[in-house]
């Protein structure tokens, strides 16, 4: 590891730690208590969980706009195939496979018609949310209550957290072994950095796209399950502008917007400190209004204090 | 322009240059590739700044900082790519930032006006001022990016390569264009490869080679010949010292290869070299070769492959690589470590199944880092970080990692110093002549004719998109070189 990447990744954390403290004086002892750093997990993991995946996109150089769609249809599918009487587990793999299937569609379509990500996901992102609203008939759908509604339920006894968190922790520590240990991780960074230079040493470019917006896909379905069990309904209209939130936290974790860097431990670094604004200023009693403000300054600040960097070690 | 002299890092692009064009004359610029034309082109426009050396335009001094300061005062660069807004009108191209104005809003009659003003001065009133400038030909471009200097009223005009996309009547026309402005009493600097153009056109012509002037004078008392000797020089030293070749099979077929239209056989332990012009259609034949581009006619064999498709990922597994020209946007992913670009193509070996451990990674890479004396903190440093010439090594390391038997390398030592160039020369000579283990075949395209003399067995010249039967190197001189690659025939 290069003294640059250490910066780079104590960059991220620098910035956590200097918004967590400000936040502890702030708000007082009590922000640290396990049952608020609970409260702060169960926000954050829908975000974290689909930011992992936009990691691995943005790594490779692309970029996601349909995944808060995504959600969405996810949360409608796992509704509807409960009311139809499958069983929770079968319910969950539909809603999971939905959001899959939606995240290959987007790989077929950038690696097969050559248009930029931003344009066809912009595109996915209004169909995807058109079908789920109609899949749900412009309605919330309700479903039978089952144990997908606990998965971001507070566990006591030995579980500690709440089994949604450890699935997203796991999922963290696969995708990270991913990009880090696997050839596919490294071509994803080689396509990201340079995509010409993938081509001429003989990367398969288009297997590659497609399996990161399929991975991207599965990871948001899984966001949705998420979303689901913390709504136990299905929610066409959940999770608009979700795909910003992801977006930033992959931003704010290091990742660049023009590929080649990223990493999952940034990301959920970057995921916490918008969680520590959003709950500090709720807990603080400060407007939303001011949280918007707040959240925004960081992501400017954080890439504008990346930029300084990588200029010094040009 | 009086003794320029410009360096980058430790090279010395130019040398004290002097170079003079006067009201109503047509000057050529000659010299091979690298030999500071372009270079010193840009320090004439402003894009670029003399580290020495005074530069006068009308008696009085002038040292533009950016090429719009060139062009206030009334120096204008015509490149080989042209700089048009594509989607715009003629006549908005012709008055970009000079648009005539009444009360503040866009005056278009006017500005219709003065655009056919300009094109008719020019004798070309049969482009539209309205016309998309995207839907002209190329020549019909230039011309309006000729007009557009002269609007704004530039007395010096710069024609880098201008007939290298253009077809034998609008080359013509051209030159005509070219008289009737000198006529007009401007000045021109004519840079072309091609020596009859420049006998053709020019009143004057001044030859550059590494850097400084070797001759000029008339063009009427000069011939093509002589000019070209001029460009070529003397031999330079030792810096390819042979060792033993053996050449064995053919490794690779090419067989009435199109784009290139080539057929030539290259055999282990053999190096062949690739001469002609910049535009020549040399890069494009290889990267067709590689995979990166359709071939639309002939076949290729290389190991177990044979046919006319393929991509790089095939070429690769069938034990061939590829250097490319353009380090940085196609050869190396920058931001990454040297490791990763080194590993790249074989990660393979580097894990059970598809798992690739960073320890053996780095130490692959550490391997070649050592064997082929790469200047970098350690395989971990990111690759933009290094210097030129190692960032070439490394891009070479890859094709050693690769461990392939037939290395396809485009312009191998283009901008790199001369210590890192040696070390190349010497590496292509251990790896054609074996010794670790079965020699390998070198397949080498480069522009600086002496590095080809030096190095390979035999020598194909590639002239406007044809490649020529390859000839031996041994009796070979940069001279006759020059003459088939500018298509100037025997002298």
């Amino acid at each position: 590891m290069t003294a640059r990447s250490i910066v780079d990744r104590a960059g991220t954390l620098i910035g956590l730690v200097v918004v967590a403290v400000i936040f502890g004086i702030a708000v007082g002892s009590q922000f640290y208590a396990p049952g608020n750093l609970e409260l702060m997990a169960r926000q954050a993991a829908i975000v974290c969980v689909a930011a992992i995946g936009m990691t691995v996109v943005i790594a490779a150089g692309g970029i996601d706009l349909s995944v808060g769609s995504m959600i969405a249809l996810t949360t409608v599918a796992i509704a509807l195939a409960l009311k139809a009487g499958f069983g929770p587990a079968p319910a969950a793999a539909i809603g999971i496979g939905v959001s899959a299937l939606c995240g290959l569609i987007n790989g077929v379509l950038i690696t097969q018609l050559k248009v930029v990500p931003f344009i066809v996901t912009l595109g996915t992102m209004l169909i995807v949310r058109g079908a789920a609203k109609g899949l749900a008939d412009e309605r919330r759908i309700e479903a039978p209550f089952t144990w997908l509604n606990d998965l971001l339920r507070t566990q006591h006894g030995a579980a500690l957290l709440p089994a949604g968190i450890w699935g997203v922790l796991g999922a963290a520590v696969a995708i990270a072994a991913l990009l880090r240990y696997t050839r596919f991780g490294r071509h994803v960074f080689a396509i990201g950095s340079n995509e010409r230079m993938a081509r001429l040493c003989g990367v398969a470019i288009t297997r590659t796209k497609i399996a990161v917006y399929t991975l991207s896909g599965l990871l948001t379905g899984a966001a949705g399950l998420l979303q689901f069990s913390k709504l136990s309904v299905g929610d066409p209209t959940v999770g608009v502008g979700a795909e910003l939130d992801v977006i930033a936290a992959v931003i704010i974790g290091g990742g660049s917007l023009t590929g080649g860097r990223g990493s999952v431990a940034g990301t959920i670094m970057g995921a916490a400190i918008m969680t520590i604004i959003q709950i500090g200023c709720s807990q603080k009693g400060l407007a939303n209004w001011v949280q918007q403000i707040v959240t925004g300054a960081i992501i400017v600040a954080a890439v504008a204090l990346d930029r300084v960097r990588s200029a010094k070690g040009r | 322009m009086h003794g320029i002299r410009k360096a980058f890092g430790a090279t010395q692009a130019l040398d004290g240059v002097d170079l003079s064009v006067a009201q109503g004359e047509i000057c050529g610029l000659v010299g091979q590739n690298g030999a500071g034309k372009s270079t010193l082109m840009a320090v004439l426009s402003g894009a670029l700044q003399a580290d020495a050396g005074t530069m006068t335009i009308g008696g009085a001094a002038y040292a533009p900082r950016t090429p719009i300061e060139a062009r206030r005062a009334g120096v204008a660069m015509i490149y080989q790519e042209l700089s048009l807004a594509p989607d715009l009108t003629v006549m908005e191209n012709l008055l970009l930032g000079a648009e005539p104005t009444r009360r503040g809003l866009l005056d278009w009659r006017a500005m219709r006006a003065t655009a056919s003003a300009a094109l008719a001065q020019l004798g070309h009133d049969a482009i539209r001022p309205e016309a998309i400038v995207g839907d002209l030909s190329v020549a019909q471009q230039q011309i309006v990016e000729i007009a557009r200097a002269l609007a704004i009223g530039c007395r010096v005009l710069v024609l880098d390569e201008p007939t290298s996309s253009l077809g034998r009547g609008d080359a013509d026309r051209l030159f005509a264009l070219l008289r009737r402005l000198k006529a007009q009493g401007h000045a021109i600097v004519y840079i072309s490869h091609f020596i009859e153009e420049v006998t053709a056109i020019t009143d004057r012509y001044v030859v550059l080679r590494d850097g400084r002037n070797v001759g000029g004078g008339e063009t009427a008392a000069a011939t093509p010949a002589a000019i070209v000797a001029l460009m070529v020089g003397a031999q330079p030293s030792d810096l390819f010292a042979r060792g033993t070749r053996q050449r064995g099979e053919a490794l690779l077929d090419v067989d009435g290869v199109e784009p290139g239209a080539a057929t030539f056989s290259l055999h282990r332990g053999e190096v062949f070299g690739i001469a002609g012009l910049v535009g020549s259609g040399r890069t494009r034949f290889l990267r067709a070769l590689f995979g990166l581009e359709p071939v639309r006619r002939g076949r290729i064999r290389i190991g177990t492959y044979s046919g006319r498709g393929g991509t790089p990922r095939d070429r690769w597994r069938a034990g061939m690589g590829l250097l490319s020209e353009d380090r940085k946007s196609e050869g190396l992913a920058l931001g990454l470590s040297v490791a990763d670009n080194l590993t790249l193509t074989r990660l393979e070996p580097l894990g059970p199944g598809a798992l690739v451990m960073p320890g053996r990674q780095r130490h692959a890479a550490s391997h070649w880092i050592a064997q082929i004396a790469i200047k970098c903190a350690g395989p971990d440093q990111a690759a933009g970080e290094l210097s030129g010439g190692n960032q070439q090594k490394v891009a070479l390391a890859r094709l050693l990692h690769h461990d392939v038997d037939v290395l396809v390398l485009d312009e191998p030592t283009r901008g790199i110093d001369v210590s890192s160039k040696a070390q190349i020369y010497r590496l292509i000579e251990r790896l054609a002549s074996g010794g670790d283990r079965p020699a390998r075949a070198v397949l080498i395209v480069s522009s600086y004719l002496p590095e080809l003399l030096g190095l390979c067995d035999r020598i194909a010249v590639m002239q406007r998109g044809r490649l020529q039967p390859p000839r031996e190197a041994a009796g070979l001189t940069e001279h006759e070189l020059m003459l088939d690659a500018t298509g100037t025939g025997r002298a």
